[in-house]
């Protein structure tokens, strides 16, 4: 049977992982080089990498240190940020990762999802979504880190970014995002029924009842979480046997 | 040594990463000379069929695998690189394969979400050296829209999503993976370990 995946996320800026609140306040929380390192071995499903302040100038840089992380995963590893034409993902690739993320370059040219899937495939195509509530049961997509708002409604964004050819979507919703308070349910609920392709939950999770709860009521087919795990509040092992322990499937 | 076979596509250095680190010697390379010299052979998975083919044969690759695979020399294809094996698939239209197992590579149906993505159980049917320490029913980890379906005795291990499928196949010195070995932690080295003893037996 296919599992649910515990993703921890490495929030990368100058080199460091970092965590932050609703995108902002950013506090250091270890290399991630070590950090990679330990969630491979401790039974994490899956990697994500996020360069939070990617730039041309830092790509190089960012490229180096994706190699470097990858050198000790022997698990799935995304990478995200500044993604922005096809060269981009070949490096990012050949660099060791395993799929890349792509955000505001989708949204504002969905021909590079549509060309990269074909190049790459779709199981290595991420399109990355941030989106915040903007009326009941209405989402808005949002570019930039979360700097520019875009008036397209997510869900339907979501459809749009499946259909060009992304494996897969990285939900992550602005208003949870670092305030420990839980995933917001009913955005991930709207954009997996809508979607064919895996959503992954991401901002807000807080607790491991968190992670169930989106699970079993956001209907998501993995979770991402980072400060639970970076800061040693809960091991990944703990958060699998909770998630067993509510009839989810997981991998041991 | 094993050659990883590069062919300009995806992530081929995670497979090579994995022999490192489970100690094989192994080599990354798209040169006729040393896929003749090597001990084994590892195509690897992450791309588009259509262009996997067409970049093999724009490399001048496609007869010389062909050539090593049947002088016996131990070949291990990981998604994609199991796929090619094939006669054909019908991702992005109706593409030609290797033709070396009998059989087409299709496109999960209705009823799942496609990619088929994260870990899932291995069962295999009889135990063969490619699982040695590997209990049946493992996870490993998958990452793909196609299937093979062989249309020749080579099923070895199948797996469950929405039906029953092929996600390993072995045939002599032939061994096909549709999961990643090298992204499935400890279960998985111990697969490119065992491939690796294959291709360089101990004394």
């Amino acid at each position: 049977m296919l599992t649910k995946r515990i993703i921890p996320c490495l929030d990368i800026k100058d080199g460091r992982v970092v965590k932050g609140i609703e995108f902002k306040n950013l506090r250091d929380a270890g290399d991630p080089v070590e950090a990679g390192k330990r969630y491979s071995e401790e039974g994490a499903d899956e990697l994500v990498f996020l360069d939070i302040n990617a730039s041309a100038e830092n790509r190089k840089s960012t490229v180096d240190l994706v190699s470097r992380v990858a050198a000790s995963v022997f698990i799935p590893f995304t990478v995200g940020g500044g993604i922005s034409e096809i060269e981009d993902i070949k490096n990012i690739l050949r660099a060791g990762a395993d799929k890349v993320s792509i955000n505001t370059a989708a949204f504002e040219n969905p021909d590079l999802i549509k060309e990269s899937s074909e190049e790459f495939g779709v199981q290595c195509i991420v399109c990355a979504i941030d989106a915040r509530k903007k009326e009941e049961g209405k989402w808005e997509v949002y570019l930039r880190g979360g700097r520019q708002a875009t008036g397209t409604d997510a869900v339907e964004w979501a459809r749009k970014a499946a259909d060009l050819g992304a494996g897969e979507i990285l939900l992550t919703s602005m208003d949870a995002d670092g305030t420990e308070d839980g995933y917001d349910i009913e955005l991930t609920k709207a954009v997996a029924e809508a979607v064919n392709v895996p959503v992954i939950a991401s901002g807000g999770a807080g607790n491991l009842k968190h992670l169930s709860d989106v699970i079993k009521f956001g209907k998501a087919d993995a979770v991402l979480a980072a400060s639970i795990f970076h800061f040693k509040q809960h091991s990944i092992k703990e958060a699998k046997l909770y998630l067993q322990k509510e009839g989810i499937p997981v991998r041991f | 040594m094993i050659v990883v076979i590069d062919y300009n596509l995806g992530n081929i250095k995670s497979v090579f990463r994995g022999f490192e680190k489970i100690g094989a010697p192994v080599k990354i390379s798209s040169s006729a000379s040393d896929i003749d010299r090597s001990d084994g052979m590892v195509l690897p998975g992450v791309g588009a069929f259509r262009k996997a083919m067409e970049n093999l044969e724009s490399l001048g690759l496609t007869d010389k695998i062909k050539k090593n695979i049947f002088s016996g020399k131990p070949y291990l294809g990981i998604c994609l690189g199991l796929q090619v094996l094939f006669s054909s698939s019908c991702e992005h239209g109706e593409t030609a394969g290797l033709n070396i197992i009998k059989g087409k590579v299709k496109k999960f149906g209705s009823g799942v979400k496609i990619p088929h993505m994260g870990w899932n159980n291995v069962r295999y049917k009889e135990k063969t050296t490619i699982f040695n320490g590997v209990e049946s029913g493992s996870y490993f980890y998958f990452d793909h829209s196609y299937y093979v379906e062989p249309s020749e005795e080579t099923v070895c291990a199948t797996t469950v999503y929405g039906n029953e499928f092929t996600s390993a196949v072995v045939r002599n010195n032939i061994y096909g993976v549709q999961f990643h070995p090298e992204k499935s932690g400890e279960k998985g080295l111990k697969m490119l370990k065992n491939f690796s003893e294959i291709c360089l037996p101990k004394e």
